[in-house]
């Protein structure tokens, strides 16, 4: 369903190329929950906001069903079928969540009261679907707002960077159980996480490095690689 | 009244037919309908220049509407209305200015609102101002001078989104002990419109207490400047923010002044002009929206 091909991002850094992403290439299936893993920088976000269109590439290629895409706007590629939960969501001073979840699902043919999407990540619909997007909601609180709106657009494929991320682990499970939801309803999903309990929803695992992909493979063999890295890290005093 | 005259009076006052309580309406330079009712009165002042209005003590949610529509080119006008707010009250009062004009001289409306309120009265007042029609200037210059008694409040909620070629808006207000003022403004300018707003506050007595919020947005060339000033004489609490967005070619200007003379004075301002934020247009635009609807509604959100 998604196909990258040697997808490069480079910038200027000092009269100097620097990649941020270099010669990235992988497939998606449809059905199929990728995770993204690495250390802080090694360009996932990047990645992501690649194949949302959010950052041009430098050179390489980005297929949607097929379609290149390379080219396409943000709300082209957002009317396609690819949604896109910030790692940081974004404040709208006046805007209700109303507003966003309504705006969010427009496009969705299988209509549901958004109400049910906030439920989905653990929000007391009633009280939040009147409040503002400011600074009176909670990092938390905005972060699964963010997930509920993506979860809204009912779109084909769904990105979603660091979702955990100001999530207490009270919700943690909840949360989960909303991903593997989308799975069984055939969703295909590319989330960013270090979370070994997100890890675990994984039908592959990516794993990237210093701009580019390190590893890629089936969670099962992975996961064990990912754990014994990190161990290693830790000792190291890397992480 | 003719269908124009209808959709203004919907505008300014979102009024669909003449309203129940106490009204006044005043429709091309004259007072064509007036309403008292037990416990408000509107006595209409002999020059025909605006009204007087007795609201009594102890009067509980009852509503007075004040509407004013110019749909003459040419119709240049000063009104005065002043409303005396008894003890304990607890009102709505609806005002608001809607002009069309299609013809090629200017039309303009200057209406000074002088608010009395007594001990212990409640007011919430609701004020909009709108312009249509693509003939000359539409201009409204309101003036609101407030009086607060010990422990009034008074909630004033202005609007003025789109239309008006020319406003200079003044609002002066006193509070003596533990009286409220909330003032809630919203302006949109475009083209080359010019609005210019101006407070100031007195805080007199002790703890009363004044929140002063302006939004606004100022696009294509248009003009916009806001000035206040807010003196606490008394233990006190002032907060005056000015929060703008700016696009295209506007310009916007922004003096927030706070005056501390009581050593227990607790004055606030803030003042922030700045374009729409980047990431906020990427956000809707990944949920379908192409850049333009994503200002719209963004712009809409920060105006309601
Ligand atoms: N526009 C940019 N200009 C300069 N450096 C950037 C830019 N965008 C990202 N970077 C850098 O690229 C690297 C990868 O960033 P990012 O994709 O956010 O990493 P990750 O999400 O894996 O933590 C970081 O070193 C970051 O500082
Ligand atoms: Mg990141």
């Amino acid at each position: 369903m998604l196909r990258l091909e040697n997808v490069s991002y480079k910038i200027e850094e000092n009269g100097k190329e620097r990649y941020i992403l270099k010669n990235v290439s992988f497939e998606v299936a449809k059905g199929e929950t990728i995770i993204i893993t690495g250390h802080n920088g090694s360009g996932k976000s990047t990645l992501m906001k690649v194949i949302m269109g959010i950052i041009p590439v430098s050179s390489g290629k980005i297929y949607f069903n097929d379609v290149d895409i390379t080219e396409m706007t943000i709300s082209d590629r957002a009317k396609l079928g690819i949604a896109y939960a910030f790692q940081t969501p974004v404040r709208f001073k006046g805007l209700k969540v109303n507003d966003l979840l309504t705006t969010a699902q427009k496009t969705n043919s299988k209509l549901m009261e958004v109400c049910n999407y906030l439920s989905k990540v653990g929000l007391c619909a009633r009280d939040y679907i009147n409040r503002e997007l400011d600074d009176s909601l909670s990092g938390g609180e905005l972060k699964r707002i963010e997930i509920a709106t993506t979860f809204a657009r009912g779109a084909e494929l769904n990105l979603f960077d660091e979702p955990e991320a100001g999530i207490d682990l009270w919700s943690f499970d909840g949360l989960i159980s909303a991903f593997n939801e989308n799975k069984d309803e055939g969703g295909t999903n590319i989330i960013i996480s270090h979370q070994e309990k997100i890890m675990g929803i994984a039908d592959r695992i990516v794993v990237m490095d210093n701009a580019e992909v390190s590893m890629i493979g089936n969670a099962t063999e992975i996961l064990p690689q990912v754990k014994s890295i990190r161990v290693c890290a830790k000792l190291k005093g890397d992480e | 009244m003719g269908t124009i005259e209808k959709d203004l009076l919907l505008a300014v006052s979102d009024l669909h037919q003449i309203p129940s309580g106490a009204f006044s309406i005043r429709e091309n330079g004259k007072g064509v309908q007036v309403n008292s009712t037990e416990n408000i009165q509107i006595i209409p002042k002999g020059e025909g220049n605006g009204i007087d209005i007795y609201i009594k003590e102890n009067t509980k949610n009852e509503s007075v509407h004040i509407p004013v529509i110019i749909s003459k080119s040419g119709i240049e006008e000063l009104v005065y209305n002043d409303f005396y707010i008894g003890k304990n009250s607890d009102v709505l009062i609806v005002a608001g200015c809607g002009i069309h004009n299609t013809g090629d001289s200017k039309s303009s409306h200057d209406g000074i609102h002088r608010f009395h309120l007594e001990e212990g009265a409640k007011v919430r007042y609701v004020e909009k101002h709108i312009g249509v029609g693509s003939g000359a200037e539409k201009v409204m210059n309101p003036v609101t001078e407030i009086e607060m008694g010990e422990r009034s409040e008074l909630t004033m909620e202005t609007t003025q989104l789109g239309g008006v070629s020319y406003s200079e808006r003044e609002t002066f207000a006193t509070l003596e002990k533990q009286a409220k003022l909330v003032i809630k403004e919203k302006i949109l300018t475009s083209e080359n419109q010019v609005a210019k707003s101006k407070f100031r506050v007195e805080l007199v007595g002790k703890d009363s207490s004044a929140d002063v919020v302006s939004r606004s947005v100022a696009r294509d060339e248009s003009y916009q400047s806001f000035f206040s000033s807010v003196v606490g004489r008394a233990e006190c609490f002032g907060h005056v923010e000015c929060d703008a967005i700016i696009m295209d070619k506007a310009k916007i200007s922004a003096t927030p002044e706070i005056l501390a003379e009581d050593v227990d004075s607790k004055l606030v301002h803030e003042a922030v002009v700045g374009k729409i934020a980047g990431e906020q247009l990427i956000k809707l635009m990944t949920l379908g929206l192409c850049e333009k609807e994503a200002e719209e509604l963004i712009i809409k959100g920060f105006l309601s």
